[in-house]
């Protein structure tokens, strides 16, 4: 495919660092948007603040690159404002499940028909290299010197609890399992999330001893299961491993439609 | 709502109605809103009314996403508000500031109650009318309108909304808890006799628009998302095109015009109502529901035939510079009266250039000032 024809090339270099993975699922949601055929006017991409929030910058869509955290905020303004758009939301580990931890959640709760694609690197990278809620316990950050001392969260789990009516999550080494995640995604009427596991060997590689970019990359594909394969396996065996697929996907009322329904009934009930 | 004649419009409301009931005429059709005292029958009134109208209302999960939400409809092409009061005023404020850089109209409704911090909720002040013009970091633009009455809160409603869509910028709404909820008998003026204001739509085509260009008004057309010009809008400093800049000239150039936007155009963004006598030695300068026991305090002094000059804003951001300036000129006392500790007596002394005395009056523990508070403090001067 043309990947060009979706890219604001002006834009162009990139911020992000060698190794990095973010690129990666970029193309993959540029595949994922070209296999469904949607036009670039259809489509509004909202990010948050963050090396992944920088995306919809360089590509040529409606974009909004919005507060720290606030990108479902924003996007669910937008949404609301005119449900013909397909709303993507860019976000990361920290923008969605720190800062914007509570609009995450309630997005998920009123599933808004918003496809979150979630960039978890496990670590702070535009401000060098802080801990995040998915930093795993133990691993060292700029503000974990002495290793994470915190739990980590499952951020998919977290958007399933809530009532997300898709969540899939992926690595940027399946490349292919990822884009199709996102295709799915894109089409559910609801709130769907794809967590892509993606890399930051500059900012969490580096003071944990990961390796380049490759390395990591190839870490993430030693600690993939799939969720099939995972059924079988013990909490142990799960322990350090990543369950990669569709891991929810339900029916569920969606909030927009729900609402332009309340809309029609108040209307006639006027008339 | 209360109707008390048939073929004029005239009803018994309450401050917060008669903003919901503005903010409709005004064009509203999206609001999101966090539940908060003295402000939530704003937020009651538009979950019943908008969808009547085909409009959209959300309750938030907290502060700051009502006011990121607003901002996200308005660039879907919506006219857009919040209500709040001051924590949530306070939560507020990053977003507002983005609102402003990213020159996205919309309305902010804060009912100011006491503070700091939690304050007083069910009492009013006056406390919040620097933070209006300040609570968001940087150097930014405000405009900050303040009605005395309910009749006035309809009105400077839907003047809120008419200059933000005028000058693609937030305006804030300051009530006060008593606007809020006392109830007035006013006449609506009819709709159709309504200046509506609506932003300014691009020609060019989509292939050729800037979003932020540089035009002879400072304020640059605004498209909507989803109708064909695809755009780039964030909260970086930016160029023309809308996309991050660290260029020293383009920097400069942009925001000398954000802050020109508005600073160009405060003649007629400046709304003040006068009443001067003649050689008054004593100038009184009252805004918001405390303007109210001022004009009284100013008639019961005229009856003691004591001259004065009064002066009342209803815009305070940008503020009467000129009004105040002219006014100190012409008296040797002006009295500021306002519930807080004298945020806007600093503002009118600026004003004033020493050319009279500020003198202060204050109440900071949720009570009005009283008509004869002021008044005794006129006699005292007098004496």
């Amino acid at each position: 495919m043309d990947y060009m024809k979706y890219i604001r090339r002006k834009n162009f270099p990139l911020i992000w660092c060698p190794g990095c993975g973010h690129g990666i699922v970029m193309k993959a949601i540029l595949r994922a948007i070209d296999r469904i055929g949607l036009q670039k006017d259809e489509i509004c991409m909202v990010s948050g603040i963050g090396c992944s929030s920088r995306l919809p910058g360089y590509v040529d869509f409606n974009t909004l690159h919005t507060t720290h955290g606030r990108a479902i905020a924003f996007a669910t303004g937008v949404k609301m404002a005119n449900p013909n758009l397909h709303v993507i939301v860019i976000t990361g580990d920290g923008d969605a499940t720190a800062i914007g931890g509570n609009h995450y959640i309630h997005g998920a709760r009123r599933n808004i028909d918003l496809t979150v694609i979630l960039f978890n690197n496990n670590i702070y990278g535009m401000t060098g290299g802080q801990v995040s809620p998915t930093t795993p316990i133990g691993a060292r950050a700029s503000t974990a010197p002495f290793g994470n001392p915190e739990n980590s969260f499952n951020i998919s789990g977290l958007a399933e609890a809530a009532g997300a009516s898709f969540v899939a999550r992926g690595t940027v080494y399946d490349a292919v399992q990822l884009d199709k995640y996102i295709e799915k995604a894109i089409l559910k009427k609801g709130f769907s999330v794809v967590e892509a596991l993606t890399p930051c060997p500059t900012a969490y590689g580096r003071r944990n001893k990961l390796g380049n970019g490759v390395t990591m990359m190839k870490e993430l594909k030693e600690r993939s299961v799939s969720i099939n394969k995972a059924k079988n396996l013990s909490e142990e065996e799960l322990k350090d491993m990543i369950v990669t697929g569709v891991l929810v996907d339900r029916e569920l009322p969606e909030y927009t439609q729900n609402y332009n329904m309340l809309i029609e009934r108040v209307r006639e009930t006027k008339s | 709502m209360v109707s008390v004649e048939r073929n004029k419009n005239i009803k018994v409301i309450t401050g917060n109605e008669a903003c919901a009931e503005g903010a409709l005429v005004a064009g509203l059709r999206f609001f999101a809103g966090y539940p908060i005292t003295p402000s939530s029958e704003i937020a009651e009134i538009l979950s019943m009314e908008l969808p009547k109208v085909g409009g959209k209302f959300i309750q938030m999960e907290d502060e700051i996403s009502s006011m990121g939400a607003i901002i996200g409809a308005s660039l879907a092409g919506l006219k857009s508000m919040t209500a709040t009061s001051g924590p949530g005023f306070s939560l507020k404020q990053e977003n507002i500031g983005y609102a402003s850089m990213a020159e996205v109209p919309c309305v902010v409704v804060n009912v100011m109650r006491g503070g700091p911090s939690t304050g007083l909720p069910t009492l009013p002040s006056q406390s919040d009318v620097m933070q209006a013009r300040w609570g968001s970091h940087g150097d930014h633009p405000m405009i900050a309108l303040v009605p005395n009455g309910v009749r006035e809160t309809f009105d400077l409603t839907i003047r809120a909304f008419n200059l933000s869509e005028r000058f693609r910028t937030p305006v804030i709404l300051l009530l006060d808890e008593i606007i809020a909820h006392v109830n007035e008998k006013v006449e609506l003026p009819d709709p159709a006799e309504i200046e509506i204001w609506n932003r300014l739509r691009p020609v060019d085509p989509p292939e050729s628009y800037l979003p932020y260009k540089f035009t002879e008004s400072d304020v640059p057309p605004m498209a909507s998302f989803g109708e064909g010009y695809r755009f780039h809008v964030t909260g970086l400093v930016h160029n023309e095109t809308g996309f991050p800049t660290n260029k020293q000239p383009e920097i400069t150039k942009f925001l000398t015009r954000l802050n020109r936007k508005i600073e160009r155009y405060t003649d007629e963004i400046i709304q003040t109502y006068c009443d001067y006598d003649e050689d008054a030695e004593i100038g009184v300068f009252a805004y918001g529901s405390t303007s109210r026991s001022a004009r009284r305090a100013v008639q019961l002094a005229r009856e003691k035939g004591i001259r004065i000059k009064f002066l009342r804003p209803t815009v305070i951001w940008p503020f009467p510079q000129k009004q105040v300036e002219d006014l100190a000129r012409s008296v040797r006392k002006i009295i500021v009266p306002e519930m807080n500790l004298g945020q806007m007596a600093h503002e009118v002394e600026w004003a004033a250039r020493g050319n009279s005395d500020i003198i202060r009056l204050n109440r900071i523990d949720g009570e009005p000032i009283n008509p004869l508070e002021i008044l005794n403090l006129i006699t005292e001067m007098v004496s």
